[in-house]
Parts: structure tokens; C-alpha cells; sequence
């Protein structure tokens, strides 16, 4: 976060468990020239008085601009009389042009990329290491993991046996696509890969934020409660595919699949729903098939 | 949390209009569904915007209620929740509105 407003980014950090490097992930360094311009503690230079001596000093009065048979912005015209500027920018247009220069750097590639994205404690890496243990002759897994803090998962998925960064967002809650430009600049994932980002296990924030994937995968376990779905519907609208995992603890649990299954359709009525138990196995050969199907279509997007 | 950001956001694209101007308003539109709560961008913009030309300006935020068009039956209809489903009872839907989060305007000083 920045030292003065919070915002994202200022102690970000970046570990490459490859080579044990840490590089600080500024907001700045992230979105490429943006200016962040908060919070100087000194005197702005704009609150002095100070006089714009134009040479020609004018005010901008309405007059014919076709007849005149030129053009010219009113905005670009300093010192013209105009208050009121329509802007109608995307609040998220920043992360969202970020998202989809990676999006074109991953189809370039024809790499598949995967948001994992759940609550804290349902599963995400669990899955993620069975899944490069025993996948791993069929993809190429390169791994980005997000986490507030620690390289606990980085070093569960490096155990694992697939190459990954580490993005620590400090007291971010959220993942953004100018993070994931910079872990890919580390990582550098062949042509062909399978990138998969674990997004910092939070239901709300990173449903807002497009990283350039292909799908969100939703994680849902069976410890969570069957009305996950209606109390963070965002995210399960956005879900491209949604695993419900812990099968294995279903014996010992008053969950219903059925009506978890059920409140999932109400949010996303048409969305791939997996029953995985990355601990037995059950349901691992569904989701093998569904990357399966991801990863080729993700070839052929590439001339699309 | 994400409202945070989302301030930054607004500051930054404001800031990045004004250059140097001094900034009286800002107009954003959010909508009902969009994910962002009014309320808390509302608490979080004076701080961010603090030490900035945008620090003297009035927020406004236009609301936008949600609405969606039913792909079953065809009908228009409101959507003030996640959860609503058509008064034919389908969930499969497209929204028109709602998904809203823009800035709007700017009311920039005058500058003789």
C-alpha cells in the first residue's frame, strides 16, 4: 500500500522462489508511467498566487466552428473558459488495459491462464499442488501465488515441482493485472505453458479486478457453508468454473451438495461445477479434462 | 478494502484531467451491482484526495439502479439484488445497467 492514501502497491513485494530474489512491486513501476500524485507534505507550488501573463490574453467565446473551417479542442486550449469537463473514464480502465496487454501476451504465447480465487482456507493450494504432482506430464504449470504476506504456498508449490513467484500484496486484498505483468516478467513462461494464479483468498475484492485470464476458477469448499454462492454472489457470476473441494470431509459434514449446488446456479446458471477431493483424488480426472479442454482452446484463440 | 483502490483510481484520473487545476467537483456513476459501495468511496475519497488538487472537491456519486433483460422471456426488469431472477422466474439474464463505474465529470477552476 502507498504510505499516504493506502492504495495498492507501495509495499508490495515480489519474491522469485527460483532465484531467492525480492523486488519491491511499486503502483508506479506497476502501471507504467502513471502518475500517483498525492500528498506532499509540503506547500503545493499550485496554491500560490501566481499570474498567467498570456500575451494575448483571451476568453473563449462561442462562435462558429464550421463555418470558420477549423477544428481545435476547448480543452487543449489553456486559459479558455471552461469549467466543465465531461471525462467518462472506466474507474478500472487502468488495471483493465493492464489486463488485456496480458491477456494478448498470453494468447501470443498460447499460454493458458487460470484466476484461482476462494475464501482463506478452502483449498486453493492444495489443489494446486496435486494438481502440478500429477499433471505435470501434460502442462507446462508455471504458478503465481498472492498472499498478503509469507512465502508459505510459494515454497509448497515450488516443493511440488513447478516454477512460481511469489507476490506479497502487503495489506492489499487483491491481485491486479500490473502484479501479474510483473511476476510473468520473472517467471517467464515458455510458449505452451499453463499459468496458474492464486489470487489472495478473498470472496469480494478480486471479483473486480481482471488479471488478463481466461477463466476464474472459484473454490468452494464443503467446510464453507452451502450459501457461499448468495453471500458473495460477484464472484461466483464471474466464475468460469467452480470446485467444490473438501469432497473427502462430506461423511463428517451437514452439507448439502445438492442445495450448495443449487445456490450456485441462482448467481450462474450454466457454470462447470467439479466435486474434488485434491487429498483421495476423486473428481481430480473431471478437472484434468476441463484444463484439458482450456489449454486447446487457448491454442486456437491465438488466431482468433 | 477494494473501495480504497477504487478512490485511488478516481483521484488519479482526476488528477490526470486537471493538471494542476484546481478541481471544485467530481461526478461518478456507480452502479447498484458494480461491486463498490457508495458509502465507504464516499469516506475514502476526501483522504485520498487530501494534498492533491482534487482535495477541495465535492464528490458526487450518481447511483445507477441495475436492470436487466431476461433471455428467457424477453421482458425488462429490475435487479436491485444479485440474486433477483426474472418475474417469469428464469435466472438467465443480461444486464443493461448497473455494472456502472465511471467518472463521470469534472468541474474544473477557471482559469482567466
Amino acid at each position: 500500500m502507498c504510505a499516504n492514501c493506502g492504495c495498492q502497491g507501495g509495499k508490495a513485494v515480489m519474491l522469485d522462489l527460483q532465484t531467492g530474489e525480492t523486488t519491491p512491486i511499486s503502483a508506479d513501476e506497476r502501471e507504467s508511467g502513471a502518475r500517483h500524485s498525492h500528498a506532499h507534505d509540503h506547500d503545493h507550488a499550485h496554491d500560490d498566487a501566481h499570474a498567467h501573463n498570456h500575451g494575448d490574453r483571451h476568453r473563449h467565446r462561442p462562435h462558429d466552428h464550421s463555418a470558420a473551417g477549423h477544428s481545435h479542442s476547448h480543452r487543449a486550449e489553456l486559459g479558455a473558459a471552461v469549467d466543465l469537463v465531461e471525462v467518462e473514464a472506466r474507474i478500472l480502465a487502468k488495471n483493465d488495459a493492464m489486463a488485456e496487454k496480458n491477456r494478448a501476451w498470453f494468447a501470443g504465447r498460447e499460454i493458458l491462464a487460470l484466476n484461482l480465487v476462494s475464501s482463506p482456507g478452502a483449498g486453493k493450494t492444495t489443489l494446486l499442488e496435486r494438481t502440478i504432482r500429477d499433471f505435470s506430464d501434460d502442462f507446462p504449470f508455471y504458478v503465481i501465488e498472492g498472499d498478503q504476506a509469507t512465502a508459505n504456498d510459494g515454497e509448497r508449490i515450488r516443493a511440488a515441482g513447478a516454477p512460481v513467484v511469489q507476490v506479497n500484496t502487503g495489506t492489499g486484498c487483491h491481485l491486479d493485472a500490473g502484479m501479474v505483468t510483473r511476476a510473468l516478467a520473472a517467471l517467464k513462461p515458455g510458449p505452451g505453458a499453463v499459468v496458474l494464479i492464486e489470487n489472495v483468498g478473498n470472496l469480494v475484492c478480486p471479483a473486480l479486478f481482471d488479471l488478463g485470464e481466461r477463466a476464474k476458477v472459484v473454490i468452494f469448499s464443503v467446510t464453507d457453508g452451502e450459501d457461499k454462492p448468495l453471500k458473495y454472489p460477484h464472484m461466483f457470476r464471474a466464475a468460469g468454473i467452480v470446485i467444490l473441494s473438501k469432497i473427502d470431509l462430506l461423511p463428517h459434514l451437514d452439507f448439502s451438495v445438492a442445495q450448495a449446488i443449487g445456490n450456485v446456479k441462482k448467481v450462474n446458471p450454466d457454470v462447470t461445477i467439479l466435486q474434488v477431493s485434491a487429498r483421495g483424488g476423486e473428481g481430480m480426472a473431471a478437472w484434468h479434462d476441463w484444463l484439458d479442454s482450456q489449454f486447446a482452446a487457448a491454442r486456437r484463440s491465438a488466431f482468433a | 478494502m477494494h473501495e480504497l483502490s477504487i478512490a485511488c483510481s478516481i483521484v488519479e484520473i482526476v488528477a490526470d484531467t486537471a493538471r494542476g487545476r484546481k478541481v471544485h467537483r467530481v461526478t461518478v456513476e456507480i452502479g447498484e451491482l458494480s461491486g463498490v459501495m457508495a458509502d465507504s468511496i464516499a469516506l475514502w475519497f476526501p483522504e485520498v484526495a487530501k494534498g492533491t488538487e482534487v482535495e477541495k472537491a465535492r464528490l458526487e456519486i450518481c447511483e445507477i439502479a441495475a436492470l436487466a433483460r431476461c433471455e428467457t422471456c424477453g421482458v425488462e426488469f429490475p435487479t436491485p439484488s444479485m440474486l433477483t431472477s426474472c418475474p417469469c422466474g428464469s435466472f438467465r439474464f443480461r444486464r443493461l445497467k448497473g455494472d456502472e463505474l465511471n467518472v463521470k465529470s469534472i468541474e474544473l477552476e477557471e482559469v482567466l
